[in-house]
């Protein structure tokens, strides 16, 4: 079967320092993958470029076994077509309710005609206040988001990711910053998500990639260094190496 | 009876923003004290040239709505919305002075023996309006200037095409923050140029003038067309906060409110933030333009130095002072700075003897701008408006 996300063989350079080279890997359906890796090993960059915000100086991305390549595509068509991204800090709108950060992303029509004469339905706000339930903000909906705390913040981002219906979910550092009991909430969270799409986490975080309990890539100065099992890879001597004997 | 007014989308709307029916109410008492006030309808003890004063002021609180749509709630700071409003103030002059001449010259025709072709009619027509910079052709631009209802709409069309491709240029490349503002000043200062020159068409540094004459409403007074007038920038004005809190409340105003303060979001959640960005800056410029076509013919004269760049940079100035992110707080700052604009500027205001130097209002006024400028940025950045906001809530929680 074709994988939901084939990367193959990018390389990108910013001024001369080759921050991505030569990756390689799939992302297949509903299957939760960590990405570890030290400073500088082009986890970010890897990101920035599946969701459109970098292009790669060669090589293709290519979803879900079409022909579709998403170097050719717009943010919000990328974002469209379903992937979701969560950024390395929470990036939430702060000045609006945890409800109309959903409601905003919830997977309706996105052409601004369309957008102004919406009306609230039903189904929506059902929707809404799921999912607000699956984040553990159904006591906050009408709360600004900028109110929240840091790990409920980084809740309602991923609340967002999940409004948005995407097939494959982009995480940047979920746990960074958060307090031991978020964090478990967090891995709790990710695995359930992780049941019905596709989930990649960006983590350093050793404890919590360890909590994931699913496959690991490593990643190192733009390639990937090794896969598998969590045990698996932090046996590799190479990893050590570069990594876990910093 | 109360089911039937709760169908109606407007009703609705009204009952849903308590703020948009006190703003309604307020300016439903100030056209109707004004009418009963003036001279036009009333007892006079306001004059004429006040009332064109105060429905001059309607309009820039208009135009001010439409810097508050761009600016405060969709982050992008225009300094260029003044050329849309001039724009609209051109594309009505010339109706009017164009209409208004011609039947002054069939009028001075009549006594001549034989009555007039078409073709001396017009040229006795272009040199009347293009005898001043030295022309007596009809430009082009001109063709259909004595068709109302195409110059009419030529009020929205003009400056939203031209605010469509800027904006479409300006925002497909990204070009974003202080750079889009200066982008925005070269277009209204190149604008601005244009027009000063005698061949541009619109008569260079003269511009159009006697536009507080109505084509065909020669015999009504203008104690009267003032109201009239006045009235008219009332009912834009309430249309316009009316439409712009419509906007702000529906799912746009959350979509564009994100754009503000994270754009990079906004496009990863999927939405194409440039086709918000020219949707808002469309529609502000239209409104501008509106408001514009509203303010000349009370102003009576329009010329090219009222696009200069620092026209537009005062009108960032009072929705700031007002308090941007609130629709009433452009329509304070707009009242507000540009009524006492007039005071100040307008010799009424008492020079102040210091001794060694006297405060002459007319110099010091744009001293006391800045000033207060700055002191609204440091200890009130919401603005006015922010003020209030701030006594309603202590006064509620």
């Amino acid at each position: 079967m074709a994988p939901l996300l084939h990367v193959d063989n990018i390389s990108v350079s910013f001024d001369g320092f080759k921050a991505i080279n030569a990756l390689s890997f799939d992302i297949g359906d509903a299957e939760l993958r960590a990405i570890i890796g030290p400073n500088g090993a082009g986890k970010t960059t890897f990101m920035d470029i599946v969701t459109g915000k970098t292009r790669p100086d060669s090589g293709d991305v290519r979803w879900a076994g079409t022909n579709v390549s998403l170097l050719k595509r717009s943010e919000s068509q990328i974002a469209q077509l379903g992937i979701g991204r969560k950024f390395q800090k929470p990036t939430t709108f702060e000045d609006q309710t945890v409800h109309e950060n959903l409601l905003m992303s919830l997977a309706n029509r996105r052409n601004p005609l369309a957008v102004l004469v919406y009306r609230r339905s039903q189904p929506d706000e059902d929707r809404i206040s799921g999912i607000a339930q699956q984040i553990r903000l159904s006591e906050s909906l009408d709360r600004l988001a900028g109110e929240l705390s840091h790990g409920q913040k980084q809740w309602l981002e991923i609340g967002m990711l999940l409004a948005q219906d995407p097939k494959l979910l982009l995480v940047d550092e979920p746990a960074a910053g958060m307090t031991a009991p978020e964090r478990e909430v967090t891995v709790a969270l990710l695995k359930e998500l992780a049941q019905t799409r596709s989930v990649v986490v960006v983590e350093h975080d050793m404890e919590f990639i360890r909590a994931l309990d699913c496959r690991v890539t490593v990643l190192h100065e733009g390639a990937v260094l090794a896969e598998g099992s969590m045990d698996f890879v932090t046996a590799d001597q190479r990893v050590i190496d570069v990594y876990l004997g910093r | 009876m109360p089911e039937l007014l709760q169908r109606t989308v407007l009703t609705r709307h009204l009952l849903r923003n308590p703020s948009l029916m006190i703003f309604l109410g307020a300016l439903a008492c100030v056209c109707l004290a004004v009418t009963i006030l003036g001279e036009g309808f009333g007892i006079g003890l306001i004059s004429t040239s006040f009332i064109k004063t105060l429905g001059k002021t309607l309009c820039l609180c208009m135009i001010a709505i439409a810097m508050d749509l761009v600016w405060g709630f969709c982050g992008i700071l225009s300094l260029g919305h003044f050329a849309f409003f001039a724009l609209g103030g051109y594309m009505i002059g010339m109706w009017m002075m164009f209409a208004r001449t011609r039947m002054i010259v069939i009028e001075a025709a009549q006594n001549n023996v034989l009555p007039p072709t078409p073709v001396e009619i017009s040229e006795a027509v272009g040199t009347q309006i293009f005898g001043v910079v030295g022309g007596a052709e009809i430009p082009a631009i001109w063709a259909f200037a004595d068709l109302f209802w195409v110059q009419l709409s030529f009020i929205a069309l003009v400056p939203g095409l031209l605010a469509y491709v800027f904006g479409w240029l300006a925002f497909r490349s990204r070009v974003n923050g202080v750079y889009l503002s200066i982008l925005t000043q070269a277009m209204t200062l190149a604008l601005s140029l244009y027009l000063l020159q005698n061949d541009s068409g619109l008569r260079g540094n003269n511009g159009l003038s006697g536009l507080q004459n109505i084509p065909g409403l020669d015999h009504v007074p203008q104690s009267i067309l003032s109201i009239i007038f006045f009235l008219a920038s009332g009912l834009a004005l309430a249309v316009t906060y009316i439409m712009a809190s419509a906007v702000v409340g529906s799912k746009l105003g959350n979509i564009i409110r994100g754009i503000r303060d994270d754009e990079a979001r906004v496009r990863f959640l999927g939405y194409n933030v440039e086709s918000y960005k020219l949707f808002i800056f469309v529609l502000t410029a239209v409104i501008a333009a509106i408001a514009g076509a509203l303010y000349y013919p009370q102003a009576g004269i329009i010329n090219p130095t009222e696009l200069a760049p620092i026209a537009s940079i005062y009108l960032a100035v009072w929705v700031a002072i007002g308090g941007r992110g609130r629709i009433y707080g452009a329509v304070i700052g707009a009242a507000f700075v540009s009524l006492l604009s007039s005071y100040f500027t307008g010799g009424q205001a008492p020079d102040i003897p210091l001794g060694f130097a006297t405060i002459i209002w007319t110099d010091w006024w744009l001293v006391l701008l800045g000033l207060s400028f700055v002191v609204v940025t440091i200890y009130a950045p919401q603005g006015l408006g922010g003020l209030i906001d701030k006594l309603v809530t202590r006064e509620r929680g």
